[in-house]
Order: C-alpha cells, then structure tokens, then sequence
C-alpha cells in the first residue's frame, strides 16, 4: 500500500477520533491533513501502523497550531486536549469514535442531502469531485452542502455521541441509507478503479457495528445482510483482464462462502421477525442470487414487487425491469421501464440497451449503448459497454 | 452550556383554539415549565399578545419613527417562547418536544451566539 491506500485507508477514521480530541471538525480535518502531508515528507517506507502514526502526528500538529491560535475554537479545543487521560505514546483511532461521528453526519436536524455529502466526506474520505459524481449534481453544491453541515453542527450544538437506547429508532434510518450509499460508491464507484474496496470494507464495518448495537432493529440486520451477500460476490465481478463480468456469466466457484452463510443467516433472522422493510427485500434479493446454481426469477420478481409497494423509486423499478425480463421477456421489460427517468443514470440506457439487442432491435441498441457509453464513470463500465456495442450484429452504418 | 430560543410560531388567521383547549395548553405548558425550572434548563419564557399590539420602533440617523403592527408582515407570527439553558442541540430538541407537545403548534429551536468573551 502507499501513501494514497492509507489515506483512503485511514482519513475517516483518523478525523472522527481527531473530533473526539479536538471537539470540533474543521480542526480535526485540517490536523489529519497537516498529518498527511507531513507523511509526504518524512516517509520513506510505511510506518509499522500508518494510522497511529497519522493521529499522533495529527495530534501534535493539532497542539502546535492550537497554540498559535487564539479563536475562541482553539482555546476551547485547547482545553479539551488538556482534560484528555494521558494516552500511550502510539495513539491509533478508537472504532467507537466513528459511530459517534456517523450519527452526528446523519443527526436529523441536518438536512437529508447534507448527512450523505458529510458522512461520505468525513468517514469515507471522499474529495467533493468524487461525492459530485455520487449524486450527479455539480460540485459547488456538495461543497455548500457540507460546509452549511459543518456549520450547524458546531453553532446549534449538536453533539458527537451515539443516541440513547430510546431514540435510536428515529435516528437509525438515516443512518442505513448513508452506508447504503457509501457502500455503493465502494462497489460501483462513480469515477476511477470501478471497485473501491476500502469504502466496501468501512461500510460493512459500521454496518456490523450498528447491527450488534441495535440486534432488535431487523432493517439495521437487513442493510448487513445486503452488503454482506453484495460483497461475497465481488470477487467473481472482475475477470482476469479486469473487465465486468455479468451476474449470468460469473464463476460462481470465486463467491465468497463465508459472507453467503453469514448474510443468509441474517435474512433467515429477519424473517423471523416478520417486520419487512426495503433493505431486507433488498437483502432477500440478494439471497436468492447467492442460493443454488441459478437464480430463480420468479422468486426475485415477487420481491421486487413487494419492494417497490413498500419504497418505489425509478431505482428499484429499473432493477425490477431487469427481473421482468428474465420471468416475462424483453418486450415485456421494455415496456416496463417507459416512464423511468434517471437523469445522468449510465444503467437505465444500458438496460434499456440489452433489451433492445434481445429484441433484435440493432440499431436502436446502439443508439443505447452510444448514450450509456458517454454517461459511464468509469474505464472499466466503458469497456464493458463498448465490447457489447461491438457484439451487435450487423454492425450499424 | 449553550442557550436555545424556543419559539411557538402561530398562524395568522387560523381558527383559534376553543376556551377548553387554551385552558387545556394553559396547564400543560406549566406543567412543562416545571419540568424546566426543576431540570435548571429555564432561562425565561412566556406568551405573547397578538401581532396587532406590536410596535416597531426604528431609529435612523437620531431620527426615532414609530409603526404600528409587527415587523414582519407574515402570516406566522411569534406567539410566544422560551429560553433554554442545555448541554446540546440534542437536549434542547428533546425539551421542544415536550414544549411543542403541551402548547399544541410547532416549535422553531435557535441557538444563541455565544457571550462575547471579555
């Protein structure tokens, strides 16, 4: 790993335990920044545990800054490294800090778009560019966004602390959707290397806190469930050239059967409990992926339907789409996405593209893939697009 | 400690509430009140007389004119308040909750600016 695969590595973390010792977010950024380039200078190899060595070196710049200073925020945050306990020379960061940090992005008296664009900033240690494209909206709004977040935080006083027991259930479903979200741009990425999996890997992390502190609330069980049983399949997604794999088409010997059994185990679980909400649809979707040889369809359309009665969304009836056409055929499917719209969205014409081609409609496929192609984020998408394109048969013009 | 603003915003023109339920939010907004001063998070508080009895005084260049009626010339009006001494946003909410709860209308939570340190 270098520089870089720590800093995606370790930059969350190592700002939400910063936050803890500073007591306020823009000093915690900036001190994990000065950190880093401070790396940038002095390593020549990495250091034995390179995110200790970010939060002691964060910590002291933080201190020699502080010192300097003489705002209000400095002398407050001064004070509060002082009534820290003595802390061991190798200061690494403290998990319990980012569910902290996670529940004030998400605190509900933030507004809904913020909580994502903060969450995504501060613990997936996305650059404004990359969230931009997340949400395809221009980056000018994702940076107001975050600074008017950061903002209330510090002038209403919102606090860096898990919720008591008794409100955990109102502030639990902004949570889910904002490790929806950064899980995502981990597995399908907007922009760069398709797969990110540090995001994947700091995703299912909190998920798998927040599963173990809320073991009664099946949706946080639910949202486990899907990344997990999402995530035994990323091996087999890349074949040997790098390039995409469909689901139809992947070594199903390369899925991960330890993260299979432990997603199965928790839809079994939710199930049990008989309160279905969207993520353990979605996470019973997924199991039926992963169950057998082949997908049952029939199965899969059921629980999109029921998905899409309890949360529509162009999204879902996209996805539903793709089942439709497995249990009904492509005339049937196509018919079924009239009316979709997702601005910006690269799958909806790739969709609408496979269909087109199944229909024998060539020309009108190309046309498809033409405008997928151009909406695509990445190299590794592109290609994928441009080889089926290239499949069609006669080649049009 | 930070102070809050809690404000009970009313609705111009509405129909007003019967005697019962005034009496109703009457008590149960001292009830609150209680609560507060007990908790120590009272700073003061209380209701407003309707925007017609407002007068907005401006002084410009020595110059004092008086206006009658509110500064605002919205149909939400302040209908009253109060100010909350808590430890975080999230206390203060929880009391706007049981505020908004016992006079029966919403309930807008602002921070303070902080003292200016001398």
């Amino acid at each position: 790993m270098d520089i870089d695969g720590v800093y995606r590595a370790e930059y969350g973390r190592c700002v939400a335990t910063l936050v803890r010792l500073l007591g306020d977010i823009n000093l915690a950024e900036e001190a994990v920044q000065d950190a880093f380039a401070v790396a940038l200078e002095k390593w020549e190899e990495l250091p034995p545990n390179p995110g200790a060595w970010i939060v002691t070196t964060a910590r002291n710049r933080a201190v020699d800054r502080l010192r300097r200073e003489s705002t209000r925020e400095a002398r407050h945050a001064q004070a509060l490294l002082l009534h820290q306990p003595a802390e061991p020379e190798e200061v690494g960061p403290v998990k319990d800090d980012q569910l902290r940090l996670v529940f004030t992005c998400c605190h509900p008296a933030l507004a809904p778009d913020s909580r994502t664009a903060l969450t995504l900033r501060l613990l997936g240690g996305l650059e404004v560019p990359e969230i931009a494209r997340a949400y395809l909206v221009p980056e000018a709004t994702i940076a107001q966004r975050i600074v008017r977040a950061k903002k209330k935080i510090r002038d209403a006083g919102i606090p860096y602390r898990v919720p008591a027991a008794e409100e955990l259930p109102d502030r639990l479903p902004p949570v889910l959707t904002v490790l929806y979200l950064m899980f995502n741009e981990g597995y399908a990425a907007t922009r760069g290397p398709l797969i990110r999996t540090d995001l994947c890997a700091e995703a299912i992390r909190l998920a798998r806190e927040l599963a173990a502190l809320m073991p009664d609330e099946p949706e946080a069980l639910g949202l486990l469930a899907l990344l997990l049983l999402t995530e035994a399949r990323r091996p087999a997604r890349l074949g040997p050239a790098g390039e995409l794999v469909r689901l139809s088409d992947q070594d199903r010997s390369l899925w991960n059967r330890t993260l299979i059994a432990e997603g199965h185990d928790l839809v079994r679980r939710c199930l049990r409990r008989n309160r279905p909400g969207p993520y353990q649809i979605q996470a019973a979707i997924n199991a039926v992926h992963t169950d057998g040889a082949a997908t049952d369809w029939s199965q899969v359309l059921a629980l999109y339907d029921q998905l899409l009665s309890l949360a529509p969304s162009p999204i879902v009836r996209l996805n539903r789409a793709v089942a439709v056409a497995e249990v009904h055929g492509p005339a049937v499917a196509l018919a079924a996405l009239e009316g979709v719209e997702l601005p910006g969205y690269h799958l909806l014409p790739a969709t609408r593209a496979d269909l087109l081609v199944r229909l024998g409609r060539a020309h009108e496929a190309a046309a498809a893939y033409d405008q997928a192609i151009a909406l695509a984020g990445t190299e590794t998408e592109q290609a994928f697009l441009r080889t089926r394109r290239a499949e069609l048969e006669p080649r049009p013009r | 400690m930070k102070q809050y603003l809690l404000a009970v915003h009313m609705v111009e023109g509405a129909p007003l509430p019967s005697d019962e339920e005034m009496q109703k939010a009457y008590a149960q907004v001292d009830r609150v009140n209680n609560e507060l001063r007990a908790a120590g998070a009272w700073v003061f508080g209380g209701g407003l007389l309707p925007p017609d009895s407002a007068t907005v005084v401006r002084t410009e260049s020595g110059q004092t004119t008086m206006t009658d009626g509110p500064f605002a010339e919205s149909k939400e009006q302040i209908g009253g308040f109060w100010v909350l001494r808590c430890e975080d946003l999230d206390q203060a909410l929880s009391w706007a909750a049981k505020c908004s709860e016992a006079c029966m209308g919403p309930v807008e939570v602002r921070p303070f600016q902080d003292e200016p340190e001398s």
